[in-house]
């Protein structure tokens, strides 16, 4: 049985190129970058490397790059370590309902921690309107975090244009980029930003690398104490292997992107309208234009997503759900609730996220599959009346 | 690989007595959308004795196999014996559930008391 992955947006599977580019920094170029000696510094050359291709990517200098362990950290760092660092001039954060729980939580986290926290809500595509940014904004707000685009429907944000309040209201403005670097265009000076996270796995990286960016001039305290890694602001040796391979996919996705860009919107737009058209009572989710390439989400009425997931699976097809009964909280979706949709509704949905090995046959052999399953279940379901 | 044992699967793959049953002497109606499961569960009774039993469920995986299996559990059985039927016993016919699906078993046996409560007052009625 051929398998058909379409969960990009969980991870992607590291390129070979990548791959062997982080090779020799296992066991041949195995220096502690923070070490004089040659063994070092051939190891800090690389890092630094990597640091350079990555900045220059999305338009920053290298100096303004952190490395982390990944997305989760990057937020928890820019979060935490701003409200910390500013906790003089204010208390209050302002993000959105429909954040990645890596923001979401560090804010109730924050919460119980003396930080006030607004959660903007989305309109019925999810967009964060970017005049209630400004409403929301008080003489207490130190930071807004709003994510580019939205890992489980797909929406992007109007990020330069919520840049561009934060700016002029003094505050830092901080983004989750995770599902977009190396996806679609960033530049942090035209985009405002003050702090970006960004995760390698994403981008057919290795997993357990991640970078956030810090514009120059930001305060914010460390997460970690310990060595003086990273300029004091992340303590721990450098992973050396994870960071090449960061840099290296980087580099590549400068070379394609927006390529496979194009290529992936036209096999999401005709993936959409034939899910659409082929299966009764479907609803798409996110938005039909401000949508990452590769993201297809959709509800499927008077079915189970989880059930839906598994029969797919036996099928070799992999994709994902925000349906309650994959959650160890019972609870569908936050970001599918924050659009407005009921519990019963927002149970049926299905996130295809299609990538760099996704072909039209794929797409082709999903539709042909999915309208049984769809049929079958809906057979046993109490709710569905022909 | 799955997330659940090889007899869940298979109840999940092939479900055993799906549907309605016509003028059924006992129904059971539990679960609700927000909370992601219902199942309707439909006995036919003769001499006191469960001769069919039919379902029809909205939820996951877990849901669906433990709905096919007390199906399989009552049938044939008496309605004392299908009443002493837990939740467990429908888990353990399965090979078990992950932790977080038991819930998913309770939902079974709550449908097969209501089945048998609804039996027991229209015989009475």
């Amino acid at each position: 049985m051929k398998r058909i992955y379409m969960d990009y947006a969980a991870t992607t599977p590291t390129d070979p190129d990548v791959l062997a580019s982080m090779l020799p920094y296992f066991s041949e170029i195995y220096g502690n970058p923070s070490s004089l000696h040659a063994f070092g510094q051939e190891a800090k050359y690389a890092v630094e490397k990597a640091r350079d291709t990555i900045a220059s990517f999305i338009g920053a200098s290298a100096d303004e790059i952190v490395f982390t362990s990944g997305g989760t950290e990057s937020d928890n760092f820019a979060v935490k370590g701003v409200a910390h660092a500013r906790k003089n001039k204010g208390n209050h954060i302002i993000t959105s309902a429909i954040e990645h729980h890596a923001v979401l939580e560090t804010g109730s986290f924050l919460e119980k921690n003396g930080f006030e926290v607004t959660r903007l809500p989305v309109d019925e595509y999810g967009l964060v309107r970017a005049v209630d940014v400004e409403k929301a904004i008080t003489d207490k707000t130190i930071l807004i975090s709003v994510m580019h685009a939205n890992n489980e429907i797909g929406t992007i944000q109007p990020i330069a244009e919520i840049g561009a309040i934060a700016r002029k209201h003094g505050i830092i403005f901080h983004t989750d980029a995770v599902q977009t670097c190396g996806h679609i265009p960033i530049n942090v000076k035209d985009m405002n930003i003050d702090l970006l996270s960004a995760s390698g796995h994403k981008l057919y990286g290795p997993k357990g690398v991640g970078i956030l960016y810090i514009r120059k001039g930001t305060r914010i305290q460390p997460l970690m104490q310990g060595g003086d890694q990273e300029k004091g602001r992340r303590a721990s040796t450098l992973n050396v292997p994870g960071i090449v391979g960061m840099g290296k996919a980087v580099e590549l996705a400068g070379e394609n992107m927006s390529r496979e860009a194009e290529r992936l919107t036209i096999l999401r737009d005709r993936m959409i309208h034939d899910i659409l058209s082929k299966i009764k009572h479907v609803r798409l989710n996110g938005h039909p234009v401000y949508r990452l390439p590769n993201n297809v989400n959709v509800c499927i009425e008077f079915v189970e997503g989880e059930s839906l997931l598994l029969n797919l699976d036996m099928e070799g097809i992999a994709c994902s759900t925000g349906s309650a009964c994959t959650s160890s909280s019972l609870e569908p979706s936050h970001v599918l609730l924050a659009i407005g949709l009921t519990h019963e509704i927002a149970h049926g949905s299905l996130r295809f996220t299609l990538g760099r090995h996704t072909t039209g046959e794929d797409v082709d052999h999903v539709l042909n599959v999915l309208p049984g399953i769809v049929e079958k279940l809906r057979a046993m379901s109490p709710l569905y009346k022909k | 690989m799955t997330v659940y044992s090889e007899k869940v699967m298979d109840h999940f793959r092939n479900p055993r007595n799906v549907g309605e049953i016509e003028n059924p002497d006992g129904v059971g109606r539990v679960g609700n959308p927000v909370c992601g499961d219902i199942m309707e569960l439909y006995i036919k009774v003769k001499d006191d004795v469960i001769v069919d039993a039919k379902f029809k469920t909205f939820g996951c995986g877990a849901a669906i196999a433990t709905s096919s299996m007390v199906t399989e559990l009552i049938k044939n059985k008496t309605i004392e014996e299908a009443s002493s039927i837990s939740n467990r016993a429908v888990a353990e016919a399965l090979g078990g559930l992950p932790p977080i699906k038991m819930h998913c078993s309770v939902l079974a046996e709550e449908a097969l008391t209501k089945a048998i409560e609804d039996y027991k007052s229209k015989r009475s009625s």
